[in-house]
């Protein structure tokens, strides 16, 4: 195991801006940097785990029922999160709702699972999964940042924007409606992607 | 081994299902005092920001301890029927309220909650909840009423998942602090909160609505008049 | 029947899978660079969606839900299964997908071959999930309202996945900056798409 495992799913092979995985359940929780913080913690966890699990299981798996037994086992670790949510974190779990059962079908999961975990060890597989997730998660992170801060004019909740700079107030400001609406979303998730092709070349499409 | 056999296949999903459901099983049942406790303290924070109790210049106390306010505050808790007469044996905090909308709105035997709250200055407010369709998913809330049976004394709201920053504003304390002390009466007659853009101002009936967000006040107005109209029958008794 | 109307023309236009949720949106953009496949892709969402909802509902009604085994026997009604819903309808998806590919692959081989390699693709299709667990959250009354729901949905998702197919064939034929091509362009535009079917926003049928 060298650097590329820790590396590659970050930038070169990120699963959003290059493999285009796991975009659906995720968008819109990225209106406030908490909850894509939060989605993105359980996301890498639900990755890591459950490529550890099936790389464990993985000689012992019937191939016609495969994608059952993936299925299964991401979604008793996304129940777990679930439910660890609704005990000990009840207002992060009302705002995320139904996106975090939709964690199962996020694709980066099953995506690692097949492509990496079925074929490699316990620990590559289970540090593959993770780093995919931090993947996932940073760009979550990129997109709330800018959604929360120009469409609410805080981060975390808190006032960045000054109070005084509103024009309620006297001021010139005004939040951007638009970024809290969810097309928002994916135009800046466009973005990103176009940012990050124009450092990295290689990854344009012909 | 041969992993491919239809009696292996059968025996390995099984054991796997259940030895899953076993694991989530206890785990469900280890946690779920706690998500009740959750659901439970939630409903009294609610309820008692309805009635101003822990809150400092409008915004809710970060600190406070709601269960512990709500057992000093709610003296009585109990339900009515369609016609504002008291149905007995029927534990008023734990009715579920989407499926007295869903009764309200097919018709069927109703159980509607009252809370009376002693203030801390003596006076007794009337705190009654209200549950309707936001734009996306369901959103519900309380209202406390003084003893004059119209004069508001503060409201709360939540919702399930209108768009943060536009219908979420519901439940934000700028929104529902606008309905202290509107009224719910117009001349003499009954007359619920109208929700209406571009300034209320005096209008002792009406509050300001959400701009950007015509659908979410709109059905909060239509919610909170359809369950005041049963309401409105055991007012100022 | 009011409701029923209410409910599929919302689903399709007003909360289009796509468009206001995200939901689908993998296999959305790795699909949608020809309208052939596209529509192939879109028909499977639609078969599946209208299915599987309202068979995940009976299920939450009758097994899953707090109380919802006293057809059995009184003493469960303190049986909640809730807490197993999303194991239970991604099994019921997974199922269902599987049968109907070796079933489609056994008598119509036409169809297979047309339709069958988008099969496993729909199993994890958040559009499918997405649409159950909305189904539960939004408490729909019987299964007739989850029967339109599905096909609602799963109509709103066809549309989404044809229109956004046709603009990136001629797409095709544009000068587009190049780090902006192809994934980058078809986030944007999607988007925009998602700004345009706002104006759906608050019909009140």
């Amino acid at each position: 195991m060298d650097k590329e495992t820790y590396l590659k799913p970050l930038f070169k092979g990120n699963p959003i801006t290059v493999l285009v995985l796991g975009i659906c359940s995720s968008l819109a929780v990225t209106v406030q940097l908490k909850g894509a913080l939060v989605m993105a913690l359980s996301v890498t966890l639900v990755t890591a785990f459950s490529s550890l699990f099936i790389s464990l299981l993985r000689n012992t798996i019937p191939n016609r029922v495969r994608i059952i037994v993936q299925l299964v086992v991401v979604a008793m670790f996304v129940i777990l999160i679930d439910q660890a949510l609704k005990a000990f974190s009840y207002d992060t779990s009302k705002m995320l709702s139904v996106y975090i059962g939709l964690i199962i079908t996020n694709c980066i999961i099953m995506g690692r699972i097949e492509a990496f975990a079925l074929g490699n060890k316990p620990w590559p597989s289970f540090v593959d999964g993770a780093f995919n997730g931090l993947g996932y998660g940073m760009i979550l992170i990129i997109v709330a940042f800018f959604r929360e801060l120009f469409g609410s004019g805080t981060l975390l909740g808190y006032q960045i924007i000054p109070q005084s700079w509103y024009i309620e107030n006297g001021g010139w400001y005004a939040n951007n409606g638009l970024m809290i609406l969810p097309p928002m979303a994916l135009i800046l998730l466009g973005c990103v992607v176009w940012v990050h092709r124009s450092i990295d070349k290689e990854l344009q499409e012909q | 081994m041969n992993t491919n056999s239809n009696t292996y296949t059968i025996i390995y999903t099984t054991v796997l299902v259940v030895v899953v459901a076993a694991i989530l099983a206890i785990i469900a049942s280890v946690l779920k005092p706690r998500q009740t406790a959750n659901v439970e303290l939630e409903q009294m924070k609610s309820i008692m920001l309805a009635a101003n109790i822990g809150e400092t210049n409008g915004q809710p106390d970060k600190k406070a301890d709601f269960k512990k306010l709500y057992d000093q505050h709610i003296t009585d808790a109990y339900a009515i029927d369609a016609n504002g007469n008291k149905v007995a044996g029927v534990d008023a905090f734990h009715v579920d309220l989407k499926s007295q909308y869903n009764a309200i709105k097919n018709g069927g035997e109703l159980t509607l909650p009252v809370y009376k709250c002693k203030l801390d200055d003596g006076n007794t407010v009337t705190i009654l909840p209200c549950y309707g369709a936001g734009l996306w998913g369901a959103i519900w809330g309380y209202l406390s009423v003084e003893e004059d049976g119209e004069t508001l004394h503060g409201a709360t709201f939540a919702h399930a998942s209108e768009t943060p920053g536009l219908g979420g504003e519901i439940a934000e304390p700028w929104f529902y602090n606008q309905f202290d002390g509107k009224s719910l009466k117009n001349s003499g007659a009954f007359s619920s909160i109208k929700i209406v853009k571009g300034g209320a101002g005096s209008d002792r009936n009406g509050v300001d609505a959400i701009s950007g967000a015509t659908i979410t006040s709109r059905s909060l107005q239509n919610t909170i008049e359809q369950w005041m109209n049963y309401y409105k029958l055991i007012l100022g008794e | 029947m009011m409701d029923y109307i209410n409910i599929f023309i919302k689903s399709i236009f007003v909360e289009n899978m796509v468009f206001s949720f995200f939901l689908g949106m993998c296999s959305y953009l790795a699909v949608s660079k020809n309208v052939k496949t596209a529509t192939g892709l879109g028909l499977a969402v639609i078969f599946v969606l209208t299915i599987t909802l309202p068979l995940n509902y009976l299920l939450y009604e009758y097994v899953l839900k707090a109380g919802a085994l006293t057809w059995l026997s009184p003493n469960l009604a303190g049986v909640d299964l809730s807490f197993l819903s999303y194991i239970v309808y991604i099994a019921m998806i997974a199922t269902f997908v599987q049968i109907v590919e070796m079933f489609v692959e056994k008598y119509s081989p036409a169809l297979y071959a047309s339709l069958g390699i988008f099969l496993p693709l729909i199993a994890v299709n958040c559009a499918i999930l997405g649409g159950s667990l909305f189904m539960q959250e939004r408490g729909y009354s019987n299964v007739g309202e989850a029967f339109t729901f599905g096909l609602g949905s799963g109509i709103g998702w066809f549309l989404a996945i044809v229109a956004m197919a046709a603009i990136r064939e001629k797409l095709a034929y544009s000068n587009v900056p190049k780090p902006l091509k192809g994934l980058g362009l078809a986030f944007i535009i999607t988007g925009l798409m998602g700004i345009a079917f706002m104006s759906f926003m608050g019909f009140q049928l």
